[in-house]
């Protein structure tokens, strides 16, 4: 019994820091790179992200016994892309103004390799509730980069947080001259390049031997 | 994998039964969801008109109401410049790729592309139900797409109160700064038209005495010619200009 915790606790906290899918496994950078300007956006991204890795990882495990293994990539992507739908149609009904600036984002998140690399390495072939947890926990590492990377880039490029103002900006009569740089999307590059050394550093376990 | 899974029959039936399920819970969500969806739309555009129009405030948080009693939506016939009746579901947007209604403007100018040739004028009005001031559709390209904004002017049909861009994907810090509150304070008092002819002007080093200049954005030329392209077209005679022209506004 304490083995199996002891799994499941692995499963779910090992991607934050261990696997994180994006620092080690360097999935799902296109879109860690386009909603991370904005912190609010960066946590509903998470959320999605999170809610459709989680549900997709259930019910593909759920019925993996079934699914026939010429056709699983399409079953897994229906599924994926039904969640997706979902997840989308929610916010536009409960947080328009948030969806209205993750746009494609949100979309997308049914070509983000992170969904898919789950379910097909680990969701066809672990039991559900190891699946939904393995979805949770690597949503949450993909969390852990976008809020670390989201936090950087709007208090560096806005002065804020959340939209609260944290650094008074030179515009509108304050002392912080705003860093154009993080406002753009490519500037995540630099950060989670920053992130993943940091990671390495303290994990050198990770670093790949050289060749 | 056992063979028994691999067979035609058993592929096809899995398949069928996932996207079944897959789909009603898709539709499900869709049409459920819908009536929220229109009212968060709707509620939305009302938000910029009151913006514009310098409600918000005004309105705290009650945007339908206020918008209901103080906003009135007319439409115009670019070409006569009066008020015309519209199809139910009029939109201008949506209208503008209606054969019946569409406009392709040429030179375009503003690089709009096409435009319906009715359009949307909110009239805002006080608690006597005078019309105080006009809230106009602008948009035209900007640096990176199109940038579609809300103009309110006073009932003179000349004085700016606010240009408020409500969607725009210029470049954050440089052309974003359209949504700068700074700068879109610039706009108030200015005077969008001398001796008939469009005057307004985005200029470096604008004076702020001068009534018919505003200062550009700098670092953001593109953007500042596109807000100067979109109001030159949109005030001058090929579009609005004949109705600020005739001002009905002030007849009914």
């Amino acid at each position: 019994m304490s083995s199996n915790a002891k799994e499941m606790k692995k499963v779910l906290f090992g991607p934050i820091l261990d696997s994180n899918p994006i620092a080690l496994q360097i999935l799902g950078i296109c879109s860690a790179l386009a909603v991370t300007t904005k912190l609010e956006t960066a946590l509903v991204m998470s959320a999605a992200l999170t809610f459709v890795t989680a549900f997709s990882n259930l019910f593909i495990s759920l019925i993996r016994n079934q699914i026939p293994s010429s056709v699983r990539i399409i079953i897994q992507m229906t599924i994926i892309a039904s969640l997706v739908i979902l997840v989308d149609q929610v916010l536009k009904a409960y947080s328009y103004e948030v969806s209205k600036q993750l746009s494609v984002f949100v979309g997308l998140i049914i070509t983000n390799c992170i969904v898919m690399g789950r379910a097909e390495a680990y969701a066809m072939k672990s039991p559900p509730t190891m699946s939904f947890l393995d979805g949770i926990g690597n949503g949450l590492g993909y969390s852990f980069v976008l809020i670390v990377i989201g936090t950087i880039k709007e208090l560096g490029g806005f002065g804020t947080l959340l939209g609260y103002e944290i650094l008074p900006l030179v515009q509108n009569g304050g002392w912080y001259q705003g860093n154009g740089l993080l406002i753009l999307p490519f500037s995540s590059f630099f950060l989670i390049g920053g992130l993943i050394w940091f990671i390495r550093t303290i994990r050198p376990e990770q670093v790949e031997p050289k060749e | 994998m056992s063979a028994r899974k691999e067979t035609l029959g058993r592929t096809v039936g899995i398949v069928v039964a996932v996207c079944l399920a897959c789909s009603i819970v898709v539709s499900t969500a869709a049409v459920g969801l819908r009536s929220l969806q229109t009212a968060n739309a709707q509620l939305d555009k009302q938000t910029n008109v009151l913006e514009a129009a310098g409600l918000l405030d005004k309105a705290a948080g009650d945007i339908a109401g206020t918008y209901d009693e103080f906003v009135e939506e007319r439409y115009v016939d670019l070409e006569s410049g009066q008020y015309v009746e519209v199809p139910e579901d009029f939109d201008m947007f949506k209208y503008a790729k209606d054969d019946e209604y569409q406009v392709r403007p040429k030179p375009d100018t503003a690089k709009v592309f096409r435009h319906s040739k009715v359009v949307s004028v909110y009239h805002i009005k006080n608690e006597a139900g005078d019309v105080t001031r006009l809230v106009l559709e602008v948009y035209g390209s900007g640096l990176w797409n199109l940038m579609y904004g809300l103009l309110a002017v006073d009932a003179d049909g000349n004085t700016v109160r606010s240009l408020i861009y409500y969607d725009q994907k210029e470049t954050p810090g440089l052309g974003g700064e359209v949504q700068n509150p700074a700068w879109k304070a610039l706009w108030d008092g200015k005077k969008l038209f001398k001796d008939g002819d469009v005057a307004i002007q985005l200029k470096k080093n604008a004076s702020a005495d001068n009534p018919h200049t505003v200062d550009a954005l700098s670092g953001a030329t593109l953007t500042s010619n596109g807000v100067q392209a979109s109001l030159d077209y949109w005030l001058s005679d090929r579009a609005l200009g004949n109705f600020l022209a005739n001002k009905p506004w002030l007849k009914s």
